[in-house]
């Protein structure tokens, strides 16, 4: 069996010659090199086992997006490499130094908002980023830099898929748990927002201070059990809870434990995501089934996004037909790009902030309960500028 | 409607009277793990088989004695005996088989291996796998010439529709299509090939002797948002003249003029619309709904959708008995 994919093969680079003759590239492929540089903060364990951070977070969904290129790249005489380094806060700069001084023109990273910012500064002109992680409006907004490309959902585009659930379920009084640390304070403002936007109101709004506490240990849940019903007791009359815990400092012990029955959404509950493990429909099986042979692990966000970001240079090589890294830059911020990621419809690119526009999945632990944006929104250019900062709002000025 | 029931039943009730004889519907449901079987005059069910996990693609052989299921979980082509619904036997397919065709002639099938970016040629008859051809990621739509001399593969995220040479196994084409290929389909004449993408939203019409888009479809349907309007399968009515497509979550299949290739109606079916299949003598034509769990049965010379029947949980593919 094996010898006769052998032969086949060699038969595939006659059909691949042949269709290099019209690109004029000759026999010899050519490649398009990137990296993926993720950045390590150094974290308390999640709430919950299950949520442990894997060792190779991101860089499976590298691999993922590299072999699909690769594939492809057989028959446009193309080939793709994404190196993969990890680094501290502290020697993320050094790192990207490396990376820029290898010429890499394409760099995903994998960063917190501070951080990324930090890192596309320190990249200018000379290469690409491609930010996979971190979510923050600013970087969307009056921080936006014309070197960044952003394959991670906002904060607001999170915020509004959950607000147009909720609003469509009627649920329109919101009682706001905000943590204490500058990510869920970032977050809170695009729930604030969301509820403008939409025309919720939060009736009652409180902030989970981390004392470091309540973590995993056996006196954790027993502690936890009485806590949290003591923290939302007396709320104004309210709909729903929303969490909003970056951190993952208390969201998770939320559910069952407030003082009064009401569903718990936001980072807990019923979570805005980029993508989740439970997806199914428009041909996510055959992906999950593909990222799980691979890395032996169900999919996280981080993967998916890093996934999107290869998979858009790759897609603008086999559009474009070539591998200059200026050309498929081109390619990518222009309005006649458009990549598919099992999520229903093209992702395209939103010309005035260089986020890539994205349905958002709306999931419990076990299901994708439902895809924002929800049918009852519409809007002029595209359903999908109902999540996040649109057009006339953006404070993007590159 | 109530009228219009009455009328349509007085037809069926013509068409019973009618020397012709009733062919049998397979339509496989992907979530129920079953097959539905209709009676394409009546229009009503026969029965429901189990036939494996997770069925997706679905076809019959020309004589009508045997019934192909791709049981994409099972990584199996199981057989069926097309009157009873045993299973006589089961064919290697290669892992997650998902969707299909037959050479003209019956023999042999081409199966598009979605997880493993492959297509497996299996024979039919010695049950031996031929050749496995290494294709772009998430091969799915399967064509094969009328004359049998090239099967077509689609890719869904290569984008690509790929020529196949049937007796060599070498890919001697690759077109770039729009994005997410999901169906080939050739017109009787063999001049033209139709192959849908269904993010892209376009049906690209090649040449097949060239290799060369001569145009490439698009949709337009007033309230309906165009992210929606998804191509996947199609079928070409024996003349050339009608061209169908299914347009998936805009829960429409699209009616076009197979000479001008233009789109000239919208038939309003069940949800999710995404395979079809017509009658022998092409007064029907099926199509799946997988949201809405049920067929829509299509008359095929007035343009009109004149019913809806209830099948098995999230129907995928469907095929019509020969005879």
């Amino acid at each position: 069996m094996k010898g006769r994919i052998i032969i086949l093969l060699a038969g595939l680079s006659i059909a691949n010659q042949a269709f290099a003759q019209n690109s004029a590239d000759g026999a010899q492929p050519q490649t398009v090199r990137a990296a993926v540089l993720r950045v390590d903060a150094p974290h308390l364990p999640p709430i919950s086992r299950l949520d442990a951070a894997p060792e190779d977070l991101g860089f499976a969904g590298a691999r993922l997006a590299i072999e699909d290129n690769d594939t492809t790249g057989r028959f446009m005489g193309q080939d793709f490499e994404a190196v993969e380094v990890t680094a501290t806060p502290e020697t993320a700069a050094a790192e990207m130094d490396k990376l820029l001084a290898e010429g890499f023109p394409f760099i995903v990273t994998l960063a917190d908002d501070a951080e990324t910012l930090a890192l596309a500064d320190q990249v200018g002109d000379r290469a690409l980023v491609l930010n996979a992680r971190a979510r923050g409006d600013n970087l969307r907004g009056a921080d936006c830099r014309i070197n960044v490309i952003h394959t991670a959902p906002s904060y607001a585009m999170l915020a509004d898929a959950l607000a147009q659930f909720l609003m469509w379920k009627k649920w329109s009084n919101w009682f706001l748990i905000a943590g204490s640390h500058p990510e869920d304070v970032a977050l809170a403002d695009a729930y604030r927002r969301a509820a403008v936007k939409f025309g919720a109101k939060i009736v009652e709004e409180r902030t989970y201070e981390d004392t470091g506490g309540s973590r995993r240990s056996d006196s954790g849940h027993v502690q936890v059990q009485q806590q949290m019903p003591v923290f939302t007791q007396r709320a104004a009359s309210h709909d729903v809870v929303i969490a909003a815990d970056e951190n993952g400092v208390f969201a998770d012990w939320l559910p069952y434990a407030t003082w009064d029955p009401r569903p718990v959404t936001g980072s807990s509950g019923l979570v805005p995501r980029s993508w989740a493990p439970s997806l199914e429909a428009w041909g996510a099986t055959q992906f999950q089934n593909r990222f799980e042979k691979l890395a032996g692990r169900p999919i996280r966000e981080e993967d998916y996004q890093t996934w999107v970001a290869l998979r858009m240079i790759g897609e603008a090589a086999t559009r474009t037909q070539s591998t200059d890294p200026a050309k498929l830059k081109e390619f990518m911020l222009s309005d006649n790009f458009e990549v598919a990621g099992f999520k229903g419809q093209k992702l395209t690119m939103r010309d005035w902030d260089h986020q890539l526009r994205q349905p958002i999945l709306l999931t419990t632990g076990s299901v994708t309960a439902s895809v924002s944006p929800q049918d009852q929104y519409l809007h002029q250019t595209s359903a999908l500028d109902t999540l996040g900062f649109d057009r006339p709002e953006t404070e993007c000025k590159f | 409607m109530k009228a219009a029931t009455a009328i349509l039943t007085s037809a069926l009730c013509l068409g019973f009277a009618l020397p012709a004889a009733a062919n049998r519907v397979f339509v496989s449901n992907e979530k129920g793990n079953d097959v539905t079987v209709l009676d394409s005059e009546t229009l009503e069910v026969i029965g429901t088989y189990p036939v494996g996990a997770r069925p997706r693609g679905i076809t019959i052989s020309p004589d009508g004695k045997e019934l192909y299921v791709c049981a994409s979980d099972d990584d199996l082509v199981r057989v069926f005996n097309p009157e009873t619904m045993e299973e006589t036997h089961t064919l290697p397919s290669g892992p997650d088989p998902e969707l299909f065709v037959l050479h003209p002639s019956g023999n042999p099938l081409y199966i598009a291996n979605e997880d493993d970016n492959l297509v497996t040629v299996v024979d039919t008859r010695t049950h031996k796998v031929l050749a496995e051809i290494p294709v772009g990621v998430e091969p799915e739509g399967m064509g094969v010439s009328p004359d049998g001399k090239v099967v077509i593969n689609t890719s869904e995220t290569t984008n690509m529709a790929h020529f196949i040479n049937s007796e060599t196994f070498e890919i001697f084409a690759n077109v770039l299509v729009d994005s997410r290929p999901r169906f080939a389909q050739f017109n009787d004449a063999g001049n033209k090939l139709y192959v849908s993408s269904e993010i892209g939203g376009t049906v690209s019409v090649i040449d097949p002797e060239t290799q060369q888009i001569t145009k490439k479809i698009s949709f337009e349907i007033p309230g309906v948002l165009p992210e929606a309007i998804q191509p996947v399968g199609v079928r070409v009515t024996k003349d050339g003249k009608k061209v169908f497509v299914a347009l998936g979550p805009a829960n429409r299949v699209a009616v076009i003029n197979g000479e001008t290739d233009e789109v000239e109606d919208y038939l309003l079916v069940g949800q999710r619309v995404w395979q079809m299949a017509f009658t022998p003598d092409e007064k029907y034509l099926f199509t799946t709904n997988g949201n809405s769990n049920d067929v829509s049965v299509i008359d095929v010379a007035a343009n009109k959708v004149i019913k809806s029947v209830p099948v098995g949980q999230q129907p995928w593919g469907v095929v019509v008995a020969p005879n």
